[in-house]
């Protein structure tokens, strides 16, 4: 079957495609013949599998709850687990479907066009893009947010690992400011109508799906007012940090995430220095900004501890600022790239009253500056063993 | 009716030098202005008219002016065209003048115009100089017309103000991107102008 998709073949066309899926998932046993390589026992596609297998937890999480957000929006909070799981797999399928249909059909159509190989960076934004958009985004929204970010957040760069940005968050980003009417406030987060006649149901009274992160921005007077979930019950920390919350998919179990995070750090993909200071510099921020408290800024109420549960802030801290190729690589690089994203992130969610929860921002800003970071932790290294050099 | 050289002048600026995609220069108007169609038409033909004129009047003084004050008395003709273009259209388009704010006042500053002036202007006669204006105008105007038309198509479902994307498409589902109406937005617009251009035109493809 090969030869017909050599130069030459019947398919020659098609070479990279069939390259691409030859490959898919485990390591070709032709070793590169000339320049150097490092070696390692990951080659990029084992990594992507792993990240895939860290983000799991947060999917089928993120799953079970839109289905329980969905059933107590409807005054169902009693209906079997698997209903909730099974109604909020058939709502995310088709952003999954859409987010990999897409994003993948523009690589292989850019591979065949330069008659590279198809580079498999796309399977874990794909998996990322509908972890962290709203459940409610129209799919033909996420679809144009998606293809805008993999030509102009990577191809016109070079493709995987070239990238400056972050692909899933450009995506997010993309969404955010053309569509904001889908991507906050009240009908954002929650899914309340059926799916192929499944999950049927009229909305309780007094719903809302404002996020408690949406609620807090809109908090008057001098202390913060009791948290609600969709149907008005109260919600405490705990709560948002089971995920027991209204929110997009992956982001509201901190449980899951944290389960990701280890799997993670013991495969030794992502840096425990980054993730380690964005924690850092989100609770030091939180500190200030709970240390005085304002009405003016009603997320400085909020304690440290509960300001890392609630929103996208460990999704981001874990997936997203730990991206190797969007972030800072050198040692002391990371911890100031994390700490500012930290830091970043709950300055906007508490001084910037038109968003109301930063992550997303702090991270696409930091992307930006993680170049100048490196440079000058390579820089002071420079200058550090001249000077030593000449002290001798 | 208009010889070799004539035609070379004034279509050069479409394609291969144009000033916009070619040369990147005025792009802080065509990020400005270009919100909507109407306000980018009345631009482009503002700076068309500021150019040319300005190229005549700097060609026929352009063996009076002493090198060393040159760009003085450039900016100084180049204002008093401005002002003039300006209270023409506080006149007879307050509208959109008050639209265009500030950038009708930033033509001043527009590098297209310094550009043409010290390239052209001060070493040709003042016939390819007007020639050279209303190309090198009209290739600015063609990217601020196919951006604003790009900007406001999508971003608010409109062309010179009227409805186009007709309302059934809206209750299907379609909405407005919010991001063409901000800046950044008309950068990509402006580089994919370039991309198609230069995807095109092989001349102009770096290696």
């Amino acid at each position: 079957m090969k030869p017909s998709f050599q130069e030459g073949g019947k398919f020659a066309k098609l070479q990279s495609v069939f390259d691409g899926f030859e490959t898919f998932l485990f390591t070709p046993n032709t070793t590169s013949r000339s320049g150097a390589h490092i070696h390692d026992q990951n080659d990029m596609k084992r990594t992507m599998s792993t990240v895939i297998l860290a983000l799991l937890p947060c999917l089928l999480f993120g799953m079970y709850n839109v289905g329980y957000q969905h059933y107590l929006a409807i005054g169902e909070a009693s209906a079997a687990w698997t209903s909730m799981f099974i109604y909020g797999f058939l709502a995310m399928l088709p952003v999954i479907v859409v987010s990999y249909g897409v994003g993948l059909g523009i690589e292989f159509v850019g591979a065949q066009i330069h008659h590279k190989e198809i580079q498999e960076g796309f399977l874990v934004t794909g998996m990322l893009i509908p972890l962290i958009v709203p459940i409610n985004t129209p799919l033909w929204m996420t679809a144009v947010a998606t293809a805008f970010a993999v030509v102009f957040a990577k191809e016109v760069f070079g493709g995987t690992g070239m990238n400056i940005f972050n692909v899933a968050l450009i995506t997010r980003a993309f969404l955010f400011f053309s569509y904001p009417s889908w991507m906050s406030g009240d009908k954002a987060f929650v899914k309340t109508d059926s799916i192929f006649g499944f999950g049927g149901g009229n909305v309780a009274d007094g719903f809302s799906g404002a996020t408690p992160l949406g609620q807090v921005a809109t908090n008057a007077g001098e202390s913060l007012g009791q948290l609600k979930d969709v149907v008005g019950g109260e919600i405490t920390t705990m709560d948002a940090f089971w995920g027991f919350i209204a929110g997009s998919p992956g982001e509201t179990s901190m449980v899951a995430i944290l389960i990701g995070a280890v799997i993670l750090l013991v495969t030794g993909i992502a840096s425990w220095r980054v993730m380690l200071s964005v924690f850092a510099g989100g609770l030091a921020m939180a500190g200030i900004a709970h240390a005085f408290p304002s009405a003016a800024y009603p997320a400085s109420f909020i304690d440290p501890f509960a300001q890392l549960c609630y929103g996208g802030f460990a999704f981001a801290a874990v997936f997203m600022a730990t991206d190797p190729v969007t972030g800072a690589r050198t040692k002391a690089g990371q911890y100031i790239f994390g700490f500012l994203i930290g830091v970043l992130a709950i300055l906007i969610r508490v001084y910037n009253s038109g968003y109301p929860e930063g992550a997303m921002l702090a991270v696409l800003l930091m992307n930006a500056f993680a170049p100048l970071i490196d440079h000058l932790v390579v820089n002071r290294n420079i200058q550090r063993r001249l000077n030593r050099a000449k002290a001798k | 009716m208009l010889s070799k050289r004539s035609k070379e002048i004034i279509f050069n600026p479409f394609s291969k030098e144009n000033p916009v995609l070619v040369q990147v220069l005025g792009i802080c108007s065509t990020l400005a202005v270009t919100v909507s169609l109407e306000p980018a038409i009345v631009m482009s033909i503002s700076v068309m008219a500021v150019l040319a004129f300005a190229n005549v009047i700097i060609s026929l003084m352009r063996n009076t002016i002493p090198t060393t004050i040159r760009i003085i008395v450039q900016l100084v003709v180049v204002a008093a065209l401005v002002i003039m273009v300006q209270q023409f259209l506080l006149a007879f388009n307050y509208d959109v003048s008050k639209k265009l704010s500030v950038f009708i006042g930033l033509i001043i500053t527009n590098c297209i115009l310094m550009g043409r002036l010290e390239a052209f202007a001060m070493h040709n006669k003042p016939w390819p100089s007007f020639l050279d204006g209303i190309g090198n105008g009209l290739g600015y105007g063609m990217v601020l017309v196919v951006v604003g038309f790009f900007r406001e198509l999508l971003g608010s479902g409109t062309l010179l103000g009227y409805q186009v994307i007709p309302q059934c498409v809206y209750d299907a589902g379609y909405m407005n991107n919010g991001l063409m109406i901000l800046p950044p937005m008309a950068l990509i617009v402006v580089a994919c102008v370039i991309w198609v251009q230069h995807a095109r035109d092989k001349e102009l493809q770096e290696k």
